[in-house]
């Protein structure tokens, strides 16, 4: 057999990835559909050795609204796969269907996997699964993704398949006006469609539901789209209703119809009536907010201190004893001083700051595709749609924008769960304004040198003003960048489901892998980079001491610029461009320039700051560009080099703004 | 009557779809077509987003989107949450 391409379809919430997961194993590869930043997961199925298993987005039609929709729509009409696995939740069956539906029209063969058939069984309901599957006139086998039951009867069928496609049929679901409409243009544009390489009947269906990219592709005539929009009209007239209900009212119409003497359902599925339970609790008119912070206060206490901070302590502390081997061993073979101090100090000490991340990450992920995988998340979209919509964001914004509290750079891998290109790109905009626990150190220092008896109240405005600048930088770019409409928030609230293990192993093994290989690319570069700036001055000798470097020339260069800011000490510059590396090196930084300890820092900052210029600096600190590991997310999930340095130059702009008005307006109360 | 006047707990049978593009079509794509039945389980503890149960399963709407779905309510005006919406 030689290669074949299979495509995974299905709804979201249906078990596809569950599904794409068993089917493939952990032999997966994750990139982007070309032009858009839709994941595109492909495969080799473990047991057809010869194909490759494509995992569509999950989506609930195809219209072509979303990026999601197109790309399935693309994918399927231009790529060609030899069979489609449309997977269907067999609980949910009739909205499930309305793919199936659509998909049908693609004429390419397909077998439909009818999932979590093990509920509708376990729940006394029923479905004639060979009664359907006839009518529909395509295959269907029942599985249990999550319990990987049925799954080589589904790869059975899928080999059959390949081996002998059906002969293309006209689907035939439609009936009475829609039926003679569809008729009547398909006759029209045959040669049309041909030409084009789009199935007639998905072709004449596009025009009668007023599909635009649709009616580009065909090359009609004016005399031609005017007979199809006589035709169109005539139906309309007849049905009462207008185009795109009368098709949507057709497709349904049809499903109604097959289930209503194939499915029998006496009762809610078990899962069903458990979700109703728990969501008299988590979506509780007054207990859902407050339950919701409960678990995400405990969702960061693990994360942050019990688990991952000590893995964090023990991994630097592991990090540490090897950069030190390596250190010894630099010195027993002879390297030059320069090269030593390159490896250890540049790479070593960069990479390793910015790995000692990692177990951070992976503890928030594996509780994050908890949240996801449970259902819980769209919960959450639901319970706090109102605080975000103000600022032309949905719910399902928050969660990122949360974890933004803790580290920008999961916060920022976290936007790939939006369904919305814009919301996507306006969260990784707003979320590092969310103050990152990397700062905190920054804030310790100014607030024992200047406010030691308000260290709560400068941390509480510190936080808030972040909070501040996203909700005024939302409403404004609202109006001016992300105008236009947003994606409609019409979205399915899944059963609770517990998630398959497998998935969440998958999901943070996928997220560790990512954030390594960041690590070692742009990461590795930008350690060195800073580490080169570092170490030597404009003549490119090497310094022990980073007073005379070319970093402290480029932050006595910019020290004028924060003038209206209040503070112009080259020190204080400095420090802020090394807070580009990792934030916490803003106070390494400006310990090692003015030299001392903790005492005399604090000392030493009371000449260069006055409390109002250091209160701004802190502003500055809170809303300026977030770190390298950061950036990187950002440009990995903007996907363009430009819209990544856009993003930081605004927030960098903005930080300036705010750190000069709070300075400006100040000192006329000082 | 439009969908966001009926109170938790209550349905009805949609009559007509209003908005248009991209909403409407996914609010006709999600099964919110015309002699539907639809019940309003909830509201967002915020009074906004609404869940709605049809077709046998739950969808979430804002208030403004809902205000432009036709209802007939049904023949008391009362329904019992929970039942699901098939519509049969």
């Amino acid at each position: 057999m030689e290669q074949v391409l299979l495509a995974l379809a299905g709804n979201q919430n249906s078990g596809k990835t569950t599904l794409f997961n068993v089917l493939t194993g952990s032999n997966q590869h994750v990139g982007n559909f070309p032009g858009v930043t839709v994941e595109k997961k492909v495969g080799q199925v473990k047991a057809i050795p010869q194909a490759s298993l494509v995992d569509l987005p999950g989506i609930y039609s195809l219209s072509p609204y979303t990026s999601e929709e197109v790309v399935t729509r693309d994918f399927i009409l231009q790529e060609h796969p030899q069979v489609i696995i449309n997977i269907v939740d067999a609980t949910n069956i009739e909205r499930n269907l309305y793919l199936t539906l659509q998909l049908m029209e693609l004429q390419v063969p397909m077998v439909v996997a009818l999932n979590m058939m093990d509920e509708v069984i376990a729940s006394g309901n029923s479905i004639r699964i060979k009664e359907l599957s006839e009518q529909l006139g395509i295959p269907m086998v029942p599985i249990s993704a999550a319990r990987k039951q049925g799954i080589n009867e589904l790869i059975r069928e899928v080999k059959r398949t390949i081996k002998n496609p059906p002969a293309p049929k006209k689907p035939d679901f439609c009936k009475g006006e829609v039926h003679r409409a569809l008729h009547a243009i398909a006759h029209i544009i045959e040669d049309h469609a041909q030409a084009a390489h789009y199935p007639l009947r998905f072709a004449a269906t596009k025009l009668v539901e007023n599909d635009e990219p649709m009616r580009k592709a065909l090359h009609l005539h004016d005399d031609d789209l005017h007979i199809i929009e006589d035709i169109v009209a005539s139906m309309e007239h007849a049905l009462e209703t207008d185009r795109e209900a009368a098709l949507a009212d057709m497709r349904y119409s049809y499903i109604e119809e097959i289930c209503r003497n194939n499915v029998c359902k006496v009762q809610e599925t078990i899962t069903q009536q458990r979700s109703e339970k728990i969501d008299r609790w988590l979506t509780h008119r007054y207990l859902g907010i407050p339950i919701f912070i409960m678990i995400m206060l405990l969702i960061f206490y693990l994360t942050f201190t019990v688990l991952g901070g000590t893995l964090q302590i023990w991994m630097e502390a592991g990090i540490d004893a090897l950069v030190e081997q390596f250190s010894r061993l630099l010195n027993q073979i002879g390297v030059s001083e320069w090269l030593h101090a390159l490896l250890i100090d540049g790479v070593c000490t960069g990479v390793g700051s910015v790995l000692s991340f990692l177990p951070i990450i992976v503890i928030l992920f594996f509780f994050l595709s908890l949240l996801e995988d449970s259902g819980y998340m769209a919960r959450v979209a639901f319970v706090m749609d109102q605080f975000l919509r103000k600022i032309g964001l949905s719910g399902r914004s928050f969660v990122p924008m949360l974890i933004g509290f803790g580290c920008s750079v999961p916060a920022i891998m976290a936007t790939r769960t939006l369904s919305s290109d814009r919301d996507r790109k306006m969260t990784i905009l707003l979320t590092p304004f969310m103050s990152c626990s990397a700062k905190l150190p920054i804030y310790g220092m100014i607030t024992a040198a200047f406010f030691p008896r308000h260290g709560a109240w400068i941390l509480i405005s510190v936080y808030l003003l972040g909070i501040l600048t996203a909700i005024l930088s939302g409403l404004l770019l609202k109006h001016t960048v992300f105008q236009g409409d947003s994606v409609p928030f019409v979205m399915e609230l899944p059963a609770y489901r517990i998630p398959a293990a497998r998935s969440v192993i998958l999901h943070m093994w996928e997220k560790a892998k990512d954030f390594l290989h960041r690590a070692f690319t742009v990461i590795f570069v930008a350690s060195i980079l800073i580490w080169f700036l570092q170490s030597f001055d404009w003549h490119l000798n090497y310094l022990n001491n980073s007073s005379q470097s070319i970093l402290a020339s480029l932050g006595s260069a910019l020290a004028q610029l924060f003038a209206p800011l209040g503070f112009t000490d080259w020190r204080a510059a400095t420090a802020l461009v090394s807070g580009i590396s990792a934030k916490e090196s803003v106070v390494s930084t400006l310990s090692v320039l003015v030299g001392g300890n903790d005492a005399q820092l604090s000392l030493a900052l009371q000449t260069i700051f006055t409390p109002l210029s250091a209160y701004a600096f802190l502003a500055f600190t809170v809303l300026y560009m977030p770190c390298i590991a950061a950036f990187a997310a950002t440009k990995r999930e903007l996907g363009t080099w430009k819209e990544a340095l856009l993003t930081i130059g605004y927030q960098t702009l903005a930080a300036y703004m705010v750190g000069m008005l709070i300075y400006q307006i100040g000192i006329l109360f000082v | 009557m439009t969908l966001d006047q009926i109170k938790p707990g209550n349905g009805g049978v949609i009559v007509s779809v209003g908005g248009e593009g991209a909403l409407r079509r996914r609010l006709l794509d999600m099964g919110l077509t015309p002699k539907t039945t639809v019940w309003v389980r909830k509201v967002a503890p915020m009074g906004d987003p609404l869940e709605l149960s049809l077709r046998g399963y739950l969808l979430s709407i804002r208030k403004e989107d809902a205000a432009k779905i036709e209802i007939e309510v049904n023949a008391d005006g009362t329904g019992v949450v929970g039942t699901g919406g098939k519509s049969e």
